[in-house]
């Protein structure tokens, strides 16, 4: 892997969803990723780097385009040093939010991309990674 | 901090014409002075030395926010602002009042080539007091910026949600852009408020222009629709493309009972249909 296909992107502030966002749009655009897929992998990308900043406190977005069998997809990790999640059950239950929100952002995440995988404790802040591929 | 030797002050005083020269030649040498008038420039060192000069008698060097230094922090505030329309940087602002270090050290080395005990003293004295002014500078160059920077985004704010009238009782709110929970406040407001001047009975909200819809976007349209409906009004949502469409199944957001369309024609036949009206071929 090449040092260009891999980056790190601080998510702190609202305004930092929105540039997480375009970098993921760029990216996924280089990957040469359908519209509707890329359109699927913004929107999680919304909801997971807002979660970031809502919840997490603020975190960083780490970026990786990644090949498999001539196929080209992105894996985006968000991690945060915010209090973690204590029941993830409940957490991926669909309406379930712990602050004002819908509670659809982190189970829609989950079904907008191929993969999804969450690793959170009490205390021990909170990651993420996706997987999109084109 | 003891204050500047009066011999210092009158060094400078009867020096001023070499220091100002000499500070010209810096400036010009610097690149500071670009986009700048000489005479202007030259107007404006000697009215900074005088106005130092007139500062240093009366007040304390280790005080500038006394009274004694009005007059000066008012030049510089001018001065800056002045700076900031002619397209100078911050830096080039703050340079006119550092490259007066120069000068003013060979002076003073001169004067006082007797005491070095006294030079260093005084030389510390002098750094002071213009890197005080030349912080001063640039703080203020940074609020007059900041002041544009924020008017901008006002009217950006303004300017980012017009309220059209489509057709006696349609009217028309075309989003473009990023929806944040400001931006929906100022939207729902001015949209109600038309809603109740024109006693409009259908609002179409359009988000062809909007790129992404998250939930948090979903949540404030829901929000809006509400607020519409409660107001007596029915509000149709448009612009939502195939891509959005998938993303919204895909989110689990449930958008039941809100009337959706692809386009604003779509929508706008609705509307018209609705009120009764039809549109026929002239003829």
């Amino acid at each position: 892997m090449s040092a260009e296909q891999s980056g790190t992107q601080p998510i702190l502030l609202e305004q930092d969803v929105v540039r997480a966002r375009q970098l993921a749009r760029t990216l996924a655009q280089g990957c040469g990723m359908s519209l509707i897929n890329l359109t699927k992998l913004v929107t999680a990308v919304s909801e997971l780097a807002r979660n970031a900043v809502v919840y997490g406190g603020g975190g960083h977005m780490d970026w990786q385009v990644v090949e498999k069998d001539h196929r080209k997809g992105l894996r985006l990790t968000f991690r945060d040093e915010g209090p973690g999640i204590p029941d993830i059950k409940l957490a991926m239950t669909d309406g379930w939010t712990s602050g004002g929100g819908l509670g659809l952002g982190l189970t829609g995440a989950k079904r907008l991309v191929d993969e999804f995988e969450l690793d959170t404790a009490p205390g021990a802040g909170t990651r993420v990674t996706i997987l999109r591929w084109a | 901090m003891a204050a500047l030797q009066p011999f210092t002050l009158t060094a400078i005083r009867t020096h001023q014409a070499s220091l100002v020269a000499e500070w010209l030649a810096g400036l010009d040498a610097s690149g500071a002075t670009r986009n700048l008038k000489a005479d202007d420039l030259k107007r404006q060192t000697e009215e900074f030395l005088d106005l130092l000069h007139a500062g240093l008698q009366n007040g304390d060097a280790s005080n500038l926010n006394a009274g004694a230094w009005d007059e000066v922090r008012l030049f510089l505030e001018k001065l800056s602002h002045s700076r900031a329309l002619l397209g100078q940087d911050s830096q080039q602002t703050a340079t006119f009042i550092f490259s007066l270090k120069g000068p003013l050290f060979a002076l003073l080395q001169r004067e006082y080539s007797e005491q070095p005990a006294q030079l260093a003293n005084q030389l510390l004295q002098v750094s002071e007091l213009l890197d005080a002014l030349g912080l001063h500078t640039i703080r203020t160059f940074q609020k007059s910026r900041e002041a544009v920077i924020k008017r901008q985004q006002e009217e950006l704010l303004e300017l980012s949600t017009p309220v059209v009238k489509l057709w006696d009782g349609v009217l028309a709110l075309p989003m473009i852009g990023t929806l944040d929970s400001q931006r929906t406040q100022v939207v729902m407001e001015s949209l109600l408020q038309r809603i109740v001047d024109t006693g409009s009975e259908i609002a179409i909200i359009d988000i062809t222009g909007v790129p992404t819809v998250d939930t948090l976007v979903a949540q404030h349209l829901l929000k809006t629709v509400t607020a519409i409906r409660l107001m007596g009004a029915d509000c149709i949502i448009s612009g939502v493309r195939p891509q959005i469409a998938q993303t919204i199944v895909h989110l689990g957001l449930d958008l039941q009972g809100v009337v959706t369309k692809a386009n604003l024609a779509d929508a706008l036949k609705l509307a018209l249909h609705r009120l009764g009206l039809s549109v026929a071929k002239a003829g």
